[in-house]
């Protein structure tokens, strides 16, 4: 505790409060604009570490990334445009709020969410930072396979009304996901090189949420008047606190564990928060719609994971992202030595980190708070000019991934796939989810069989891996029980068929 | 409803403009020592080629040496995109690159026509050494232990590299292998994501061995997490308590070295210049600092002894590559 407030009596100097400010209203703009991640705004920072000393810089970085991870909600709501991997979920039922007038909403669960996770995930750290064992070095290859397992088996059963569709949609994904020379087979590259890295997700997501809807868009505009979105309340109701702090709590829930796992990542607890909010709220009929539930979880997951994330940064030295991995390097150029000694040779600095992050979280929603009315505003600009601003937005963030015009090609060709998806009343979800989960599965799979010489035992050679197979068992259990209690029962009508209509009659 | 599309026209014009400017080329001025050049990185900022690439764009910069610098990370492949930008930009005379091992590498698995002999070379400028690092409570005590079981029988040894095949993490094991006479096909290589990864999976004992570069591993080493059997370099790394390949008598000296290329077709008179820009750099307070912050070997060679430095490496990689099968 005496550490604790040590570390707060550092931060809170006003030249760290500076940084701390510095670093999250950057964060923030680098989390707006789609594309640049966290991870490139602090390599691109990393020169300051030459000119400020090592507490102010980290304070810094730390307001960054959580600002970073915080912004990225902001464009996925108002203009469709996931900025970052972890914040394409937010978009579903994000921006389908917005549409409906509730931007402001939308924005104000997601910054309260983040901000709740975040804190929550910073005082588990302060908890866990001193005392946790090497445990998530333990979890190997055949783990997170289950765990991926288990993700895509929850998607799948939650494809919408027409299971064709869903499942187009999912192996459209998985065949993008198969882009690239990743095995060290060149799959579906055409023997080019842009592509042997494989199709950055934030192209695909910006694609065919964004591109696809302005070409959406513009093919309708002449049939319909031109309508402004209403602008609605600026401040969460009653209603609204209702139903978000349970999946505050639950994304929070999601989020720290995969972001403390080496392998874990953001997306992964993103999606399985909005699908147990689809299967709990009391409201399913609105998801695909603007459920509220569907942004606070996901957004409290991705600020969860990223406190998970310095988990084993601070205790073992281990970066288990590329932002964290950057934060590692700027450490080095103090000639600070990370790993597992961190915590015994510089007390000061981690827990000023410590203390700093929630600074930065509670700097954050005082700075947004206020904003998330003005942002909604935005939407009050004439379609045809909000739109080309979507597509500048989007060209932008697409550039920005590897800045090749290469990229546009793509997002282009992206965009026309997700118009036609509109078209057909296709779900984009499991689109994303292949996307994002295929490849990460496979990596998984191949690394399990190459360890084990190609014994297929080893899937099940780890406890985790049992207990999460069991979980999946049970989850096909429930489904078939139900399929069989009501054979007869009408689905109930999917997003997809809704939102095809609610579009046409826009 | 005219107004508004010629609106989205010109958004998407300023869409185009912008795009354009940031591919643009910057023309240097007749003056030499004024002059404007370009540097490509070939991975994303942050990594170990943009450290190297932008701590001697610093040196140069901040003793005058050149005007402003336009470092541009090319990203794509491994590498293989800015080779091939490079050899696109053939007697352009404004524009470096700095490269290394692994970009070799990544050039004949990505079959490539864009190799490191087709383009001018400058200078190598620093190496790192690899090393062989085991968990803490590995059975394998010296690198007699390790090599001794994986010769016996090489399916039992699961050695994991931060690189993708054609890195250095994955040619030094191979070529590792081929010199105790193992069959580096044999080899059960693991591809992880850079060194944390890595490091997860030897402090879980997921796998036997690691082979990286040691700087990210620091922390570990000083712990007793993890425990070095030998460095690759010609020399014992200091602080390091190991013995080099050679002094366990095996004869391979393996560094992971970066340097700068220039595009092929430039004149005598270009490349001499730019070779004598990087001579003053290494002599600069500023690099040498830099060495020391990341723990660089100076390992400095300009003109034909980096020319043929660059051939010998070439083709011993693509003879590695080519026995697995994957060039």
């Amino acid at each position: 505790m005496d550490l604790l407030l040590e570390g707060f009596q550092q931060a809170l100097t006003p030249t760290n409060l500076l940084f701390a400010c510095l670093g999250v209203i950057l964060g923030t703009a680098v989390g707006v604009l789609p594309g640049i991640g966290p991870a490139m705004a602090l390599a691109l920072l990393l020169p300051v570490t030459y000119s400020v000393g090592p507490d102010s810089a980290i304070i810094m970085f730390a307001g960054v990334y959580y600002g970073g991870m915080y912004g990225g909600s902001t464009t996925s709501i108002l203009l469709n445009t996931p900025g970052e991997s972890s914040s394409v979920v937010t978009a579903i039922e994000g921006n389908k709020m917005a549409k409906k007038g509730r931007a402001a909403q939308a924005l104000a669960t997601a910054a309260i969410g983040s901000f709740v996770a975040g804190t929550i995930g910073t005082v588990l750290l302060w908890i866990l930072t001193p005392r946790v064992s090497d445990l998530v070095v333990k979890l190997g290859a055949p783990s997170y396979f289950a765990l991926m397992l288990l993700a895509f088996i929850a998607v799948t059963t939650a494809l919408g009304s027409s299971k064709l569709r869903g499942f187009i949609a999912l192996f459209l994904g998985l065949a993008i996901g198969l882009v690239g020379t990743q095995t060290g087979q060149a799959r579906l590259t055409f023997g080019e090189a842009k592509l042997a890295d494989g199709i950055d997700i934030v192209v695909v997501a910006v694609a065919i949420f964004a591109v696809g809807e302005a070409l959406w868009v513009a093919a309708h505009l002449r049939r319909k008047p031109l309508e402004i979105i209403p602008v609605g309340q600026p401040w969460m109701g009653r209603e609204d606190w209702k139903r978000s702090w349970k999946p505050w709590l639950r994304g929070t829930a999601f989020g720290f564990p995969f972001g403390a796992l080496p392998a874990g990542g953001a997306e992964v607890p993103t999606f399985l928060s909005y699908l147990t909010e689809k299967k709990l709220s009391k409201h399913p009929e609105e998801f695909g719609k603007g459920a509220i539930e569907g942004v606070a979880g996901p957004e409290a997951a991705n600020n969860a994971s990223a406190a998970g994330t310095l988990l084993p940064l601070l205790t073992l030295g281990l970066p288990t992202t590329a932002t964290a991995a950057i934060m590692l390097s700027a450490l080095t150029s103090y000639g600070i030595q990370p790993g597992p000694l961190l915590l015994d040779n510089e007390p000061g600095l981690v827990w000023a980190l410590l203390a700093s992050l929630i600074i930065a979280n509670a700097l954050l929603l005082v700075i947004n708070l206020p904003l998330a009315p003005l942002w909604a505003k935005l939407l009050r600009i004439p379609r045809p000019q909000l739109y080309a601003g979507i597509l500048f937005f989007a060209c932008l963030g697409a550039y920005s991934v590897n800045f090749q015009a290469f990229d546009l090609v793509l997002l282009l060709s992206f965009g026309v796939l997700g118009f036609a998806m509109r078209r057909f009343g296709v779900p984009v979800l499991p689109l994303i989810v292949g996307v994002i989960l295929g490849p990460k599965m496979e990596a998984q799979l191949t690394e399990a069989l190459a360890i084990s010489s190609g014994d297929v035992s080893t899937l099940w050679s780890e406890p985790v891996a049992v207990v999460v197979y069991v979980v999946i068992a049970i989850l096909l259990a429930a489904v078939a029980v139900n399929g069989l209690r009501r054979p007869a029962a009408p689905e109930p009508i999917g997003p997809e068929v809704e939102d095809e209509k609610e579009l046409v009659e826009r | 409803m005219h107004r508004s599309r010629l609106l989205a026209v010109l958004a998407a014009a300023v869409v185009l403009v912008l795009v354009a400017s940031g591919c643009g080329v910057t023309r240097g001025s007749d003056d030499p020592s004024n002059r404007r050049l370009r540097m490509m990185i070939p991975n994303s900022a942050g990594g170990g080629y943009d450290l190297t690439g932008r701590a001697a764009v610093r040196a140069l910069e901040e003793n005058d040496l050149t005007g402003r610098f336009e470092v541009s990370n090319v990203i794509g492949a491994s590498g293989t995109v800015a080779m091939q930008r490079l050899l696109n930009e053939e007697g352009a005379d404004d524009l470096v690159m700095t490269m290394g091992l692994g970009v070799v590498g990544a050039v004949y698995t990505n079959k490539s026509e864009a190799t490191p002999t087709r383009m001018t070379p400058i200078a190598r400028l620093i190496e790192e050494q690899e090393g062989v690092l085991v968990p803490a409570d590995s059975p394998f005590k010296t690198i007699d232990d390790l090599v001794a079981a994986w010769q016996d029988d090489p399916d039992s040894v699961t050695v994991g590299g931060g690189s993708s095949p054609g890195g250095p993490d994955h040619l030094f094991p191979m070529q590792l292998a081929a010199e105790v006479a193992i069959d580096p096909n044999d080899v059960k290589y693991i591809s992880y994501d850079g060194g944390g990864p890595l490091t997860a999976a030897l402090l879980g004992e997921k796998i036997e061995v690691g082979m990286s570069g040691l700087g990210e591993f620091s922390g570990q080493i000083a712990n007793g997490d993890l425990r070095v059997l030998a460095v690759s370099g010609d020399e014992r790394l200091e602080g390091i308590d190991a013995p080099t390949l050679t002094e366990a008598g095996i004869d391979l000296v393996f560094t992971n070295w970066r340097g700068v290329l220039a595009p092929p077709g430039i004149s005598d008179e270009q490349r001499d210049y730019l070779i004598d820009l990087f001579t003053d750099m290494h002599d600069t307070d500023e690099w040498r600092e830099a060495l020391a912050d990341n723990g660089w070997i100076d390992s400095f060679a300009t003109g034909d002894e980096f020319a043929a430095f660059l051939k010998e490496q070439d083709s011993r990689v693509a003879d590695t590559l080519e026995e697995l099968g994957l060039s």
